[in-house]
């Protein structure tokens, strides 16, 4: 019988262990898996690598993971807004390792991870500092950069609406680095705010079929990370 | 704003006007953070144009609107925005498809500096102490036909952000196809800078003091003539 839905964001997370690749959805707080996060925070698995588009903000969420000092290395495309404090810090003093990267780059670095393709050549960073010691190839007249797939142990991911197979629907701009962080990771768990019931989801509008997706925990009332960060709230809750 | 209409070249609204006019009807138009995002104020009436946002969005709308912001709707800048009917949602690797696979006709972006040959610096200025970001600026300017730079033609000391050669990091080499300052409208072709127009006030020797690179004037460019 296929059920992959667990009881608790706690139960969701157990395993993730010391030195795990962990993709985290979201850009800025939209579809950014909060409670998922904070549960890691619990679990206190540590040396994490993290792939994200952003470094988090205030002390909730992402930032509280990287404030808990549990994780060594991030893959981000833009670590830096107005209201990152942790991240500055802590690389400032370096004692975080960044991999920036072209958000297309990642994007697509993870959708290759998930797609069996290894690397790919790309127009974007040609050129630029972030090409540096990379590959570059030249088709029809024009240079491309060799980029590598990246591959997760874990990818924590926030929905909208979900079923016991694990088809997923998003919502708005929320979806962003959703569906390609399913596929990249040998572990896919998810948040959803909403479970139903098989059949719910019209199958031609499901977003991230159920072969992706691993275990789902049923967050019914997510924090908005904005507000939590507006409030100064730190994780663990002070 | 008295103040600034006292000064020479244009305002910041009137740059964002002459980047509108340059915007065709049915053209699928990104709009980076800041400046740029002026722009879709003032499309010229009777133009249909859709804006595309990187993080997820074809059909993005106006700001949403106090008491209204969802949270799970927003721009590249992380503003609360609202969707257009008829919008599409996508995840960012179909979204970076339609960047780099040349879907989008046109960006419009901010600048560090521009080389006469084209080349952008705008996600860096190299100073060890920032920390480093560069978001999707590198796919824009790598997959998008039209680059258009929205900047104030020199920086608040003085300096020329128009230059033989940019000392900022690169995030493109040869891409810029247009740029938009208070001063003038700037096209770029064959490595070389043309002078499409001048704010009221600007002359050919002031503009040229204020370029850290050769300027000409569009009648120079060519087939200019055939164009026109």
């Amino acid at each position: 019988m296929i059920n992959k839905i667990v009881e608790s964001a706690a139960e969701a997370v157990a395993g993730i262990f010391d030195g795990a690749t962990v993709m985290i959805s979201g850009f800025g707080e939209a579809g950014s898996p909060v409670e998922l996060i904070h549960a890691l925070v619990d679990q206190r698995a540590k040396n994490l690598t993290v792939v994200s588009n952003n470094a988090g903000s205030g002390h909730v969420g992402l930032a509280a993971l990287i404030e808990n000092r549990q994780v060594s290395k991030i893959i981000c495309s833009f670590p830096r807004t107005t209201i990152s404090v942790v991240f500055p810090e802590m690389y400032r003093r370096g004692e975080i390792e960044l991999e920036l990267v072209p958000q297309g780059t990642l994007a697509e670095r993870i959708r290759a991870g998930g797609a069996g393709i290894p690397a790919f050549y790309t127009p974007t960073s040609v050129n630029t500092p972030l090409a540096e010691g990379k590959e570059v190839r030249r088709f029809n007249g024009r240079d491309y950069v060799l980029e590598h797939a990246i591959k997760a142990d874990f990818s924590l991911v926030k929905c909208h609406m979900a079923d016991k197979y694990g088809n997923l629907v998003y919502n708005k701009t929320a979806r962003n680095f959703g569906p390609v962080m399913c596929m990249a990771a040998k572990t896919t768990i998810v948040q959803a705010r909403k479970i139903v019931e098989l059949g719910e989801i019209d199958p031609e509008c499901v977003v991230t079929p159920g072969i992706f997706v691993h275990r789902i925990v049923e967050v019914s009332n997510p924090a908005d990370e904005s507000k939590l960060v507006a409030e100064e709230r730190r994780y663990p809750w002070n | 704003m008295e103040l600034a209409a006292q000064k020479e070249g244009w305002s910041l609204t009137e740059m964002a006007q002459n980047v509108a006019r340059d915007i065709h009807d049915g053209a699928y138009v990104n709009l980076g953070i800041g400046m740029p995002e002026m722009v879709a104020g003032f499309i010229p009436e009777g133009r249909e144009v859709i804006y595309h946002t990187e993080n997820g969005l074809l059909g993005m709308g106006a700001v949403a609107a106090s008491g209204s912001e969802d949270p799970e709707l927003v721009n590249a800048g992380k503003k609360y925005v609202t969707a257009i009917p008829g919008a599409a949602y996508f995840h960012h690797a179909d979204s970076f498809a339609m960047i780099r696979g040349g879907h989008i006709d046109i960006c419009v972006l901010g600048a560090y500096q521009v080389s006469q040959e084209g080349d952008l610096a705008n996600w860096s200025t190299g100073n060890p102490e920032d920390i480093p970001a560069v978001g999707g600026a590198m796919d824009l300017v790598a997959g998008v036909p039209s680059v258009f730079v929205i900047t104030k033609h020199c920086t608040k000391s003085g300096e020329a952000k128009i230059v033989k050669e940019c000392n900022y990091p690169l995030t493109g080499k040869k891409v810029v196809s247009r740029i938009y300052t208070d001063l003038a409208i700037i096209d770029v072709q064959n490595e070389k800078l043309f002078v499409r127009e001048m704010a009221p006030g600007v002359t050919f020797e002031s503009l040229q003091q204020q370029t850290g690179a050769e300027i000409h004037l569009i009648q120079e460019m060519e087939g200019h003539d055939k164009k026109e």
